[in-house]
């Protein structure tokens, strides 16, 4: 790590800001788990907590905005200093739109509750745990400075699209089967793409720490592996 | 001669890919590879026995601001009293290596000082007015140069004045004394005088360290006027100054020349870490 700031004041702001931006990083972690929890235990009393713990998310990235201004206004930040207070920006967006992705999920879960059960969902529980996985390894390598870590998890996102694939046939197949799984099978669908998304999101919020840490920008073009839009399920026969 | 990993630090902060947020450094690329108007080569200076350069290669590339930022001490400001042989003046004070204008090296002793001293101005940190009228401050450095008439002088006179965006304000009294200006109109006088005997290169020390705000802004203003015409070095403890009128900036420490890159990039991503803890104020 580097030295410490001449004014201290100005170094204590610059952790707060870090401590402020993981602070809300672990809170998405723990709505996207709760979310998923909810829908799989059927749980809409979790649920609804989930829904009104978004607040909290919404309250934390106003907060963070209005500190990095004033540290633009006040310190006039330049190097690694300017690119936290950008990337605290534009991350504090990004895990606000997180929150809002897993409210939704925990929304459509209380709907869930009320329908049959349409296949398993261990895909659900595998692509929460890797969105998790995602989102903690770059408040991670945010705290700790480390570019490494940020480059290994914007590689690591195609694993979730690789699952968001499998659970996207799968919903298309349980609704040719039976019409009346189509209203769960749906919702499913969006709690599954919600979850993509977050994904999507941990990687722009991983790319964002790349390059605050280092300076430098992502080097290549991310490995995509959301092939739903070209899926087709043959009807059967 | 600088020892080889001086140089190859330079050129390879220099050479180093750009990178940003949103493509603030496209005129970077572009900044670094445009002819050099003074090309500065395993410059060392010394104060007595006490090395003070070591091994500076640098570019003042054509029509752009160079800004020299480090701590106090650091060369900065002998670099540019050797720009324009002040340091001649002093026993004991001697520069190696090259500094190469118009083809020529200028520490070289056949160089003719005040030859020199008409293509390489400077202006100081505190405004230095002679006690005389306005009009003469002008032409007093452009009668040691040149022999004009007297309507050509007045023509030099007034656009000297005009360059240095302080015409309006003084042209009704051309034959006051120039010690009753303002701080910030003695030193735009002063940046007046500099560009009458019309120089090449001009090389700021300071210039607004003693001026208020304004005043600053107005220099400020006038070097990005002046970068049209003439190749400009300024010397400032002020980094957002630097940032403000720079093209590209050097970073200097204990003598060495550390970083050079155009400012957008050296303000936002710098390559050597030693420039990161000095401009966010880390500095140990």
């Amino acid at each position: 790590m580097m030295q410490e700031h001449t004014v201290r004041a100005y170094g204590e702001e610059l952790r707060r800001l870090r401590e402020m931006i993981a602070r809300m990083g672990g809170l998405a972690e723990r709505q996207v788990e709760d979310a998923v929890a909810a829908l799989i235990r059927r749980d809409a009393e979790l649920a609804t907590e989930v829904m009104g713990r978004d607040a909290e998310i919404d309250a934390l990235e106003r907060e963070i905005e209005e500190f990095c201004i004033r540290l633009l206004a006040l310190r006039q930040p330049v190097g690694q200093d300017l690119r936290l207070v950008i990337a605290g920006l534009k991350i504090s967006h990004a895990i606000e739109r997180i929150g809002d992705y897993a409210r939704n999920a925990a929304k459509r879960s209380i709907v869930l509750a009320q329908q049959p059960q349409v296949g398993s969902l261990n895909g659900f529980q595998r692509m929460a745990r890797l969105v998790q996985e995602e989102l903690k390894g770059a408040m991670d390598a945010l705290v700790n400075g480390d570019a490494a870590r940020a480059s290994e998890v914007w590689a690591s996102d195609q694993s979730v699209d690789e699952v968001y694939n499998g659970i996207f046939r799968e919903m298309l197949t349980f609704m040719m089967e039976d019409p009346r799984n189509i209203t769960a099978a749906t919702h499913l669908l969006f709690v599954a793409k919600n979850l993509e998304r977050i994904g999507d999101h941990a990687t722009n919020i991983a790319e964002t720490v790349y390059y605050a840490v280092s300076g430098q920008p992502m080097p290549s073009e991310r490995p995509k592996g959301d092939s739903s839009p070209y899926a087709v399920v043959r009807p059967p026969a | 001669m600088s020892p080889p990993s001086d140089s190859a630090m330079q050129d390879s902060a220099a050479a180093i890919p750009s990178s940003s947020f949103g493509g603030m450094q496209a005129r970077s690329a572009a900044a670094l590879n445009e002819t050099a108007r003074v090309a500065i080569r395993n410059l060392d200076f010394y104060y007595g026995a006490n090395r003070a350069l070591k091994g500076i290669n640098l570019d003042l590339p054509e029509r752009q601001v160079t800004g020299m930022i480090g701590p106090s001490g650091c060369g900065k400001s002998t670099l540019l009293r050797v720009l324009n042989r002040m340091y001649s003046l002093y026993p004991g004070q001697r520069a190696t290596g090259e500094v190469i204008l118009d083809g020529r090296n200028i520490i070289d002793d056949d160089m003719d000082v005040n030859e020199l001293r008409a293509k390489i101005g400077m202006v100081f940190q505190k405004p230095t007015p002679f006690p005389m009228t306005i009009h003469e401050n002008i032409a007093f450095g452009v009668r040691l140069h040149e022999k004009l008439s007297r309507a050509q002088m007045d023509e030099r006179v007034e656009w000297a004045l005009t360059r240095a965006a302080i015409w309006g304000e003084v042209k009704d009294r051309l034959n006051t004394n120039a010690m009753g200006l303002s701080g910030g109109q003695q030193q735009r006088l002063c940046i007046a005088r500099t560009i009458a005997v019309r120089p090449e290169v001009i090389l700021f020390d300071e210039p607004t360290s003693a001026l208020d705000p304004i005043s600053t802004l107005k220099i400020e203003e006038l070097i990005d006027e002046l970068k049209q015409d003439f190749t400009i070095a300024i010397v400032t403890h002020n980094m957002q100054q630097a940032a403000r009128c720079a093209d590209q900036v050097a970073f200097f420490y204990l003598g060495e020349l550390i970083e050079v890159a155009p400012a957008a990039q050296l303000f936002t991503a710098p390559q050597q870490p030693r420039t990161q803890e000095y401009i966010t104020g880390r500095f140990g």
